[in-house]
């Protein structure tokens, strides 16, 4: 999978690598965040009003991954695709701890999730690259990417601004926790590209280890005997606005 | 960090739970009634309710698009609506609120459907506890009769359909609503759920929840309670 900030170049790369894989012959299926068949449009739409709170909204993103990883991504895995997919649950949980939402919470509700055989993180070293990108792309500042719903500047580009510094700095903790493969994005499409393929190629030629536990289990359907468990302790920390 | 169940609001929150046909939705409104007659300021809502999830919960269920992780996981974003909007506000705001099905409802439903007990606990662990949850228990046969006789038509999910235990709509339903009152009696405990005799007349039930909830409200309206 592809993870990066936003606009880094993710889905360039993604369409490049797609072309590429399926010009050497393997079955591809790409994916990305928002684009399930169950919640994909109702979470634009949720967008579009900016009425979104900040738990429902990473809910709704949840529901949108298990619905592409139980319906999409699992079965392109048994049928022997190569499953590219834009952003995976190190975005949602960026955007969740940005947020001031419990880490804890949030990994317990991906922990259904499946472990990539590879995260490619595209990293940018600051978000005023990432201002020339979004501006060139003819499409302006966004809502969302430039986390106005946080309040955390006066317009769209400070708060643009210091949204992406903060969420580098938590991609660039996940990046160690959970082993990134970081690539340098302020370079060219063609040398980020080709170190790509690079990585990915050594990756399908490994002789596959045999990959059917890596496939199978989905922990929301682990154990139906298990003994009833306490309320967890892992919680959302919303009550600390009503004290202070 | 502060857990489940260590708000501070100044508002009550009040929540019927049980099977389908156990009689509660009936029991909410009235309380409804009384506590605003009694000149309380009353806030009711009610599961599966939330406007931003309404569209997508619909199209699933027509379509039979849910696995029992994404049913759970679209219940819960809808729940997560509306304690943003209806139930924290109202409670901040120093008022009472009555909600029809709760986080139980899911936990009774997913665990049924196979999800993990405690994955299903930790998704909801940003709900606000309670002040009373009062679980309405019925006689298994006794809710069915009156589900099935006054609905011939039960929808896929609601008969657990999607489970194939059975390909006729009701036997599925008997069996899920058993699994469901199985869970429920489980969580009396962990959660101290405030069990409530629903075979009784509505009369009785009602009385007693009034009584009940009357030594949470604020004194000076206690002696109104009747």
């Amino acid at each position: 999978m592809v993870e990066g900030t936003d606009g880094v170049g993710r889905s360039t790369h993604i369409a490049l690598l797609r072309t590429w894989l399926e010009s050497r012959g393997h079955a591809v299926l790409d994916t990305g965040m928002t684009r399930s068949v169950l919640a994909g449009r109702g979470i634009k739409e949720a967008k579009t009003g900016h009425t979104l709170g900040r738990l429902t909204m990473q809910l709704f993103y949840a529901t949108d991954f298990i619905d592409r990883l139980e319906n999409e991504m699992l079965p392109a895995l048994r049928s022997g695709f190569v499953v590219l997919t834009d952003r995976y649950i190190y975005s949602a949980m960026a955007r969740a701890e940005v947020r001031g939402i419990d880490s804890g919470w949030i990994r317990s509700i991906y922990s259904m999730a499946l472990v990539p055989d590879a995260v490619f993180y595209l990293r940018i070293s600051s978000p005023q690259q990432l201002v020339e990108r979004v501006l060139s792309s003819g499409r302006g500042f966004d809502y969302w990417e430039s986390g106005m719903d946080l309040g955390l500047g006066e317009d769209f580009y400070d708060s643009f601004i210091a949204y992406q510094t903060r969420l580098l700095r938590v991609f660039d903790r996940m990046s160690l926790e959970y082993n990134f493969h970081v690539l340098n994005a302020s370079r060219s499409v063609r040398s980020v590209a080709a170190d790509l393929r690079r990585a990915v190629t050594k990756l399908i030629d490994e002789p596959a280890t045999p990959n059917e536990d890596n496939v199978s289990p989905l922990i929301p359907v682990r154990d139906k005997s298990a003994p009833a468990a306490k309320t967890s302790t892992n919680v959302v920390d919303l009550n600390k606005e009503a004290l202070s | 960090m502060i857990s489940y169940g260590h708000h501070q609001y100044p508002g009550k929150l009040f929540v019927v739970e049980g099977t389908d046909g156990s009689g509660k939705s009936t029991q909410l409104a009235l309380l409804y009634q009384w506590l605003k007659a009694e000149g309380y300021p009353v806030f009711f809502s009610e599961w599966n309710s939330s406007p931003l999830v309404k569209d997508t919960t619909k199209r699933a269920k027509k379509r039979h698009l849910l696995t029992p992780a994404s049913f759970s996981l679209l219940h819960a974003t809808d729940f997560a609506d509306r304690t943003e909007r209806d139930i924290i506000p109202p409670l901040k705001a120093g008022a009472i609120v009555l909600a029809d099905r709760y986080i139980y409802t899911a936990f009774a439903r997913d665990v049924v459907r196979g999800c993990d007990r405690t994955w299903v606990r930790d998704v909801y662990s940003f709900a606000v506890r309670p002040t009373v949850a009062f679980f309405f228990r019925a006689p298994l046969d006794v809710a069915i009769d009156r589900i099935v006789s006054g609905r011939p038509n039960l929808k896929y999910y609601e008969a657990g359909m999607d489970l194939g235990w059975s390909d006729d709509p009701e036997d599925s339903f008997k069996i899920f609503q058993g699994k469901i009152l199985e869970e429920y009696d489980r969580m009396v405990s962990e959660f101290g759920l405030t069990v409530i005799d629903a075979s009784r007349s509505i009369e009785r039930q009602q009385r007693e929840m009034r009584l009940l909830i009357g030594q949470h409200l604020n004194k000076k309206r206690r002696g109104k309670t009747y």
